[in-house]
């Protein structure tokens, strides 16, 4: 059998759709920078600010996706384990780095023992992971809240006061987190061309994609892209499908701890019961719009992505007030196109997946034409 | 007897385990001083104004969809229908027939939409649903401040324009279907006759639709899509009508909420409706591809029994209110128990 | 055949019954290192399972082991997973791809055998994240790659490949085993053009120079009589033959693959073509069914005659119906009765006149989770308005269960289909009942022409000849036109008029059921067509 062949125009659209989330973005960006009449020293401000925030969190979902696990909506899990260690540290009044690093600790174990239960779940819902993590984050969701609302106070000792809800159990539902606000990005903060660049967090992103780039080259890499691919011939080589799942969705998740941590210190407080579930899906949006699809992603998706959809959502309500007059249309619009981004991406993803099915078909055909052209 | 067994093991013991939780909290109510009557009448509106709304799982389930995620599509429709109706100026008994009536053509389309799509993504429906559901709830955010709807009653006062985020339902529907027919016994114990029929007329329809060829089919192509296909069904069509029919029930199923409940929710009000409504017929027995109507009842009445008793008990025995969490937990536990089932993913 | 003495690897008195269902008896044979064994015969003659013996595969154990005893280098053997047996040094390479796309050649090659290094950190966290050393992985690849002989880039991504150097990478995949001895390749040349075939054949008698030996599953016989050193013809569980090849001819393996010489039943009627018309005609048919194409299918089919389709596995005579009827993606002209029928359209095929009893009960053929009488009942029921209460003046279509449940019962008693009652649950009965519930299906639609496809696979010897039975009757009381497919050519020639062979995507011949076996061996083999015995009807 030949090639398939494809007109210049099919090419084209081939090209355009792979990238058509990103595509729409750039649209979106600059129709909305131009309305929204910001100056791009305050949005080159927001972008570095954001990114730094955002991107450990965003590289957590990598690893899942290399195993062919889909976008981790499991990553809620991790988010929780990393919020309950700064719960602790706030309680304990650690301050600063050490405080983050002993959030970091605590989260550790949480994560990994929450990741290996989603993992477990998933592997009994091959094929439908997506929806399943999407599910286990709002049923831990409610374990969470379980402990933090009720646990802490009575099982669980919390002494500070500011900590806990005035009828004496249970948290607040915002904590001020004082003690390690800006800790990561303060250290060597420097200024370049009158921006402030958080030196500090950038360096451990930057670690941390080095991480990845190591471990695509591992064993357990190599191991995870093989499963990721064909479940069954991973199995058939030797490799123990299941643990390696598995694994996968605990390295995700203690990333997703250590990501969250980060992205709460420069916030500076946590919303207790909110912050965890919001993150998730800002996170999958903006890796969506970075190019990434359910079962390919790379870092450089990342930046882009959390580059493109803050781009969008700090002009989105300004563009909104200059155009239509209401600042609240635009924030209606930027939660529109987040979960628009997903369902697109979603939709392209199934799309494509079964037009690849067809691909033997009109290859068939193909030949069967060029075997009655030859006849003439 | 065989069939009791059968009935036990197809009940599986999840329900089991929800069935016992809900009788004994039945049981210990009298005793810590909650009332049987009230928590009994409670039991039975909550049933009556969520019942439609599980029941708009079914067609879809039967169709081999999955489970309908895409719920606030739905209820997006019965807004419409809804705000419309009383920006025509209808009232009382009338305005909700006419929101059931305005919110048909929406429904159907909307659902004929979705249903389009959803056939494109064949074994990716669930995920998909939840996405078509959250990014049709953002848009309609964006399109109740712009819309040009001027009642009075249903407009932020000081901007002038731009629907509030509750509407009250008095005046227009409330408790339309509610005090049709009530029946009052002693002080505490209400049926809700009109919600209850209105729910049996529903249900009907849809038992009745499923004995019809169309219906036959429809069964069909849930249980197996590629026999479905070699007898000549034409299986997008009719999982688009399935996905219509769930989107219309949808609808109306949030009509006969608001009419009880007495406000309109817009903006993110439809947000997380879906997940209720699905792990309710989860726990009625049926599965991601097998549902019935006895599943909704059961479903239904279980999952609301448990919203109704848990708050009120809980409260009189450790002073804590910790039904929310229980909600949580129990919904989505069930949801995950039908999704990890293995004799469930292979169809 | 090299060196004498200890036999590499030797199997005696073989044998393996599936719940007392006799596949293999009284096996034996030896092959010695460098020796190339040709194994040949029809599909269910018993190949896979002598090789999923010695694999040590799951499922023989789970059906209670085997019989006799199996030995590599004269010490006695029992594998009890394909793993030990690969660790022995016995590879193997499947007839399906088991290759990942995204991977290249080399990844490909050493998957799960990647050569490592140790790092600072697997010393802490374990060997899992250790290193992989591309420079050794690309070495090692290409020196497997160098045994074969083959001119293939370790660096090219399987998804760009063509199909022969995915058969390659999966052989090189084998040698690269450092301590291979044995390779069994399973129909390697079924998917390469003739040129890749040639390589591979060369690479094969380069191992064997090597010291390995191999063993050749194919249906292309001439490959094998020109690779192999010895040719072993395995037919209903039993070798036949195992015989040197020299100086054999297709003729003579190919009659010995399907000759059943003694106490077979042909048909016994003659069926009259003279002035018959053509029911049914394809011309050009494609049909994109994964693992059974069909390229290029014309045939006419006559009124009221029984046609039987056969071929071997894989080569695209279940493709046929499935195509006609519209199931996969379908190409070329289906004619029924003067009339062109749309492709891809089940509908289409079920409103002129036909129906179908599919070989996948399972899949296509049954609803089994809902009871028997719906199963009988609902094709004539969608296409026909059967089994229908008019309601509201025709506007409601109601089902009508009294008329269901008698058509249930009259097929439950014509094809004596044991069940507790017309709503006992399809999936709780017998494969052979399920197969009549097919049957009963497409009869209740009342056809004009029906496709049985597989009638007797995976049912018990009494059903099988209840159900042939069946479908003669069918034929000549009603004069329904019957086009029947099966893989066995026993079954055909007891019940068809005339049988069609497909091979490779096409019609390799027909002939009439009372030809020679050898003939209908030889035109599913793909041999050259024996024109003076072909009688073509449609000349």
């Amino acid at each position: 059998m030949s090639e398939l062949r494809e007109t210049k125009g099919e090419k084209f659209f081939n090209i355009i759709e792979k990238n058509a989330v990103s595509i729409l973005f750039l649209i979106i960006c600059a129709v909305g920078i131009a309305f929204s009449g910001y100056s791009l020293g305050y949005l080159g401000q927001e972008i570095i600010t954001r990114v730094a925030r955002n991107s450990f969190l965003i590289i957590s979902l990598l690893i899942p996706i290399m195993a062919g696990m889909g976008l981790n909506f499991g990553m809620t899990l991790g988010a929780m384990a990393g919020q309950i260690g700064l719960i602790f540290i706030s309680d304990w009044g650690i301050a600063g780095i050490p405080g983050m690093v002993l959030a970091m600790i605590i989260s550790t174990p949480i994560s990994a023992l929450l990741g290996w239960l989603c993992g477990k779940i998933l592997n009994m819902a091959k094929g439908r992971e997506m929806v399943t993590s999407y599910i286990i984050g709002f049923f831990i969701n409610g374990i969470y809240q379980l402990i933090v609302l009720y646990g802490m106070g009575p099982v669980i000792p919390i002494k500070d006061p500011a900590l806990v809800l005035p009828r004496g159990y249970g948290i607040r539902n915002t904590v001020n987190l004082i003690g390690i606000r800006r800790a990561l990005d303060d250290v060597l903060a420097i200024r370049v061309f009158g921006l402030s660049v958080p030196l500090m967090t950038f360096i451990v992103i930057a670690l941390l994609c080095l991480f990845m780039v190591w471990f695509k080259k591992s064993k357990l890499g190599q191991d995870m892209r093989a499963v990721g691919q064909d479940m069954e011939v991973a199995r058939a080589a030797g490799i123990r499908v299941e643990h390696t799942r598995i694994v996968s969705i605990v390295i995700s998740t203690i990333l997703a701890g250590y990501g969250m941590i980060i992205y709460l210190q420069n916030m500076g407080t946590l919303n207790t019961y909110n912050s965890h579930m919001q993150i998730g899906m800002f996170s999958i949006a903006a890796l969506l719009v970075g190019g990434a699809s359910v079962n390919r992603a790379s870092i450089g998706n990342v930046f882009l992505g959390v580059t493109l959809f803050h781009l969008m959502f700090i002009v989105s309500p300004m563009a909104g007030k200059n155009l239509i007059g209401q600042a609240q249309l635009g924030e209606f619009f930027r939660v529109f196109v987040s979960y628009g981004v997903i369902t697109l991406a979603l939709v392209l993803y199934e799309i494509r997946k079964r037009r690849s099915r067809t691909r033997a078909g009109r290859l068939l055909a193909q030949d069967q034409l060029d075997a009655i052209k030859e006849e003439q | 007897m065989t069939k009791i067994r059968k009935f036990m093991k197809s009940f599986g013991w999840p329900r089991i385990i929800i069935g016992l939780f809900l009788l004994s909290l039945f049981i210990i109510a009298p005793f810590v001083g909650v009332n049987l009557g009230t928590s009994l009448s409670d039991t039975l509106i909550r049933f009556g104004m969520n019942s439609v709304l599980v029941l708009a799982m079914v067609p879809m389930i039967h169709s081999g969809c999955g489970l309908n995620f895409g719920l606030p599509l739905g209820i997006i429709a019965g807004l419409l229908g809804g705000t419309l109706s009383i920006q025509f100026g209808f009232t009382g008994g009338l305005s909700f027939l006419m929101a059931i009536i305005l919110a048909t053509p929406f429904g159907l389309l909307f659902g004929w939409g979705y249903g389009s799509l959803l056939n494109r993504v064949k074994g990716g429906e669930m995920m998909i649903a939840t996405y078509v559901g959250f990014s049709s709830v953002a848009f309609m955010c964006m399109m109740w401040l712009i819309l040009p709807y001027n009642h009075p009653t249903m407009i932020w006062g000081y901007a002038g324009s731009g629907l509030r985020t509750t509407i009250s339902t008095e005046g227009f529907y409330l408790h339309t279907l509610n005090n049709f027919l009530q029946i009052q016994i002693g002080e505490k114990l209400i049926i809700p006759t009109g919600m209850i029929l209105f729910f049996a007329l529903m249900a009907f329809l849809v038992w009745a639709f499923l004995h019809t060829k169309t219906g036959t089919a429809m069964t069909a192509v849930g249980s197996n899509p590629v026999f479905a296909r070699a007898s000549g069904i034409n299986i997008d069509r009719t999982r688009t009508l399935s996905v219509m029919m769930s989107t219309w029930l949808g609808a109306i199923g949030i009509l006969v909420y608001q009419q009880s409940f007495g406000f309109i929710q817009l903006y993110m009000g439809p947000f997380y409706m879906a997940l209720p409504a699905v792990s309710a017929i989860l726990i009625g027995g049926a599965s991601v591809n097998k549902a019935s109507i006895t599943n909704v009842v059961i479903g239904t009445l279980f999952f609301q029994g448990i919203l109704t008793m848990t708050p009120s008990v809980m409260n009189s025995i450790i002073h804590t209110d910790m039904s929310e969490v229980i909600r949580i937990v129990v919904s989505n536990g069930m949801i995950l128990y039908a999704l990890t089932r293995k004799s469930e993913v292979s169809r | 055949m090299k060196s004498s003495g200890a036999p590499l690897l030797e199997m005696r008195n073989i044998s393996k019954d599936f719940y007392g269902n006799q596949v293999l008896a009284d096996i034996n044979f030896a092959i010695q290192p460098g020796e190339i064994l040709g194994l040949v015969g029809e599909n269910g003659a018993g190949k896979t399972t002598l090789v999923k013996i010695l694999f040590g595969m799951e499922e023989i154990h789970q059906t209670g082991g085997y019989g006799g005893e199996v030995f590599l280098n004269g010490k006695r053997v029992r594998y009890t997973t394909p793993f030990d047996a690969l660790a022995d040094g016995i590879g193997m390479v499947h007839q399906e791809f088991s290759l990942l796309p995204d991977f290249t050649a080399s990844e490909n090659i050493l998957l799960n055998r990647e050569p490592k290094n140790r790092t600072l950190v697997s010393e802490v966290f374990g060997d899992r994240l250790d290193r992989i050393d591309r420079k050794e992985m690309r070495e090692r690849s290409q020196r497997a790659i160098a045994k074969l002989g083959v001119d293939l880039d370790g660096e090219m991504l399987v998804s760009e490949m063509p199909v022969g150097y995915k058969q390659f990478t999966e052989i090189a995949r084998e040698l690269s085993k450092d301590e291979i001895k044995l390779l069994v390749l399973d129909e390697p040349t079924a998917v390469l053009t003739e040129r890749e075939a040639d390589i591979l054949l060369s690479a094969m008698r380069n191992l064997a120079a090597e010291g390995i030996a191999i063993i050749f599953i194919s249906h292309r016989l001439q490959e094998v009589i020109d690779v192999c050193d010895t040719v072993m013809v395995m037919r209903d569980g039993v070798i036949v033959q195992n015989v040197p090849s020299t100086d054999l001819t297709i003729h003579e393996v190919a009659k010995w693959m399907v000759g059943r010489e003694v106490g077979q039943k042909i048909v016994d009627r003659n069926f009259s073509y003279e002035e018959k018309p053509v029911i049914l005609s394809l011309k050009n048919l494609w049909v994109d069914m994964p693992g059974e194409t069909v390229k290029d299918v014309s045939l006419d089919i006559y009124k009221g005659e029984i046609l039987g389709i056969g071929g071997l596995a894989g080569q695209g005579k279940l493709g046929i119906p499935n195509g006609a009827m519209g199931l996969f993606p379908a190409g070329g002209e289906v004619i029924f009765e003067g009339e062109t029928i749309p492709l891809n359209q089940p509908r289409q095929f079920l409103n002129a006149g036909m129906a179908f009893v599919s070989e996948d009960r399972r899949g296509v053929g049954l609803l089994l989770d809902e009871p028997l009488d719906w199963n009988i009942a609902f094709t004539a029921m969608q296409i026909q308005d059967k089994y229908l209460k008019k309601l509201l003046g025709g506007l409601i279509s109601w089902r009508n269960e009294k008329e269901i449940e008698a058509v249930a019962r009259k097929y439950i008693e014509a094809l004596d289909i044991k069940c507790t009652g017309t709503k006992q649950i399809t999936k709780e009965l017998s494969g052979g009942n399920q197969q009549k519930i097919c049957l009963g299906k497409a009869f209740a639609v009342e056809p004009k022409l029906l496709f049985v496809s597989e009638p007797t696979r995976g049912i018990d010897i009494g059903a099988k000849s209840l159900v042939l039975d069946t479908i003669r009757h069918y034929n000549e009381e009603l004069g329904v036109t019957i086009v029947m497919i099966s893989s066995e050519l026993e079954e055909l020639r007891s019940v068809c008029d005339r049988i069609a062979i497909i091979t490779n995507g096409k019609v390799a011949g027909i002939l009439p059921p009372k030809t020679d076996a050898a003939h209908f061996g030889v035109l599913m083999v793909g041999g050259s067509p024996l024109e003076e015995e072909r009688r073509d009807e449609r000349d």
